[in-house]
Order: structure tokens, then C-alpha cells, then sequence
């Protein structure tokens, strides 16, 4: 009897071992893209799975970082290289430009006007829209650094942390669903 | 002889490309009870899947789909 009782508290505390390694209702996103259809993909998958019920997670790393560049903001202080890189890159996500068929601009003007004639939703509005829903969002440290930006030249968003890559596994770790874009 | 469900809140989708019937869908079930029912009309074919996708996830419960020329209606009853 006593042999059972303690090979019941062993199991107990194996399975309560388990219950702790389970994932949340979570998906965690690399936002690595800084392509407008991309982009509009990740947040559209964002905001869904908000609506899903689940906690949603987008880490932007290295092209995806210059598009929470706010475009009324700037940042003194730069270096040449720094000044540079920030003016080659898209500043804001008004600014970005489709992976396929830009064509100097023409294709992803024409895209943007088809989104509004059929109502979709533009990536500014799903930034806004993914800011009420509660989707966290975290920029890519190292990324930041590497592009010369500067926290005062990010957007104002209710959930935005600047972190590492091990925040990102943490969360990754803790979510059921992982995505790279 | 179809039932007619009474809706204690209508919502007006139309027009409303994915994600948005429902991303506000999600949001406007909080404003009803548990166990009242929304009606919400929308006029995306992409919502007749995604739904009923989104009712079993969430653990609502569509009572009724009905479709009216391009307008289709739920009748979403809060479980939860």
C-alpha cells in the first residue's frame, strides 16, 4: 500500500512535470521580411489569431525592423553609415514595396489602390488595428543597432519591447504556433 | 418549416474582406451575454469556412447559416 501511494505522489509529479512544458494558446511570428506583402501577411495573421483566441507574439528582426520606423519621428546623433542605411531602408510601412511586380513603384501602387477599391484592410490599419487587439510586438535589439536606429524613431505602439533573440525562443518555446516570414 | 432565431445584436460585415468579419466578430460577441445570439452579416465567401473555424475554436456556437444572394448571416450564439 505504502509502495502505491508512492508511486502515485511519482506520478503526480511527473504529470504536474509535463502540464508545466505544455505551450500556451500562443503563436509566436519572425517578422524578417521587410516586403509590403509580407509584412501585410504577418499582420494579418496577427490580428486573426487574436481573434482566434489566442495570444499573438511578432518579433521583427533585421528587414522587418524599418518598418516600425515612425515616419513623423527622427533621430539625431547619426554616423555617416547610420544616416545612410536610415535613409536607404523604408521608413514606416507606407514606404514598402512588394516582393514581386514593383516595377519602379507602378505595381505596388496599383496593388495598394486594388486593396482599397476592395476594402482591404491597409498595413497601417492593421498596425493599429493589431496595437488594440493586444499583439506584443518586440524589435530585434542587435537589428536596431546594426541599422543605426534609435528607440525615439519607432512607432508609438501600446505593446512594443526591445529584446534579444532569447525572448523571442522564450515566447516561442511557450506558443503552439511559430512562424518565419 | 424553418425557426426563426430572434438576434440580440446585428452586425454589419459587408463588404469586409478577411480578417476583419472575424476579427470583429471575436470583439463584438463580448458585447451580448452568454447565451444571447448575434447576427452577423457578412459578404465574404472566404467566412462561410472560416466561421465555422473560428466558432470551434473559440467554443461559440453557429446556430443557423443562411444565405441571401452575396449576403450570408450567422446566427452566433455566445457559449463562452
Amino acid at each position: 500500500m505504502e509502495a502505491l501511494e508512492k508511486q502515485f505522489q511519482e506520478m503526480k509529479a511527473r504529470l504536474e512535470g509535463v502540464e508545466k512544458r505544455l505551450p500556451s494558446n500562443k503563436i509566436s511570428m519572425i517578422v524578417f521580411s521587410g516586403d509590403l506583402d509580407r509584412a501585410l501577411a504577418a499582420f494579418i495573421i496577427a490580428t486573426g489569431s487574436v481573434a482566434m483566441g489566442m495570444e499573438a507574439v511578432m518579433f521583427f528582426t533585421f528587414w522587418g525592423t524599418p518598418l516600425l520606423r515612425d515616419k513623423k519621428k527622427d533621430a539625431g546623433g547619426k554616423d555617416l553609415v547610420s544616416t545612410l542605411f536610415g535613409a536607404m531602408l523604408p521608413k514606416g510601412v507606407e514606404k514598402l514595396k512588394l516582393s514581386k511586380m514593383h516595377m519602379a513603384g507602378m505595381g505596388t501602387a496599383m496593388m495598394k489602390s486594388l486593396m482599397k477599391k476592395k476594402n482591404v484592410a491597409s498595413l497601417e490599419e492593421m498596425v493599429e488595428m493589431a496595437g488594440q487587439l493586444g499583439v506584443k510586438i518586440y524589435i530585434c535589439e542587435m537589428s536596431m543597432d546594426l541599422m543605426g536606429f534609435k528607440r525615439e524613431e519607432m512607432i508609438d505602439y501600446p505593446d512594443l519591447t526591445f529584446c534579444g533573440v532569447a525572448k523571442f525562443l522564450e515566447e516561442a518555446m511557450d506558443s503552439r504556433i511559430q512562424l518565419f516570414l | 418549416m424553418s425557426e426563426t432565431i430572434k438576434a440580440d445584436k446585428v452586425m454589419d460585415l459587408k463588404g469586409l474582406p478577411c480578417p476583419m468579419p472575424v476579427v470583429k466578430v471575436s470583439k463584438g460577441i463580448k458585447d451580448v451575454a452568454v447565451g444571447q445570439v448575434i447576427e452577423a452579416i457578412s459578404t465574404d465567401p472566404g467566412s462561410l469556412t472560416d466561421f465555422p473555424a473560428w466558432a470551434k475554436t473559440s467554443g461559440n456556437e453557429i446556430l443557423k447559416t443562411e444565405q441571401d444572394g452575396k449576403e450570408i448571416h450567422f446566427f452566433i450564439k455566445r457559449v463562452v
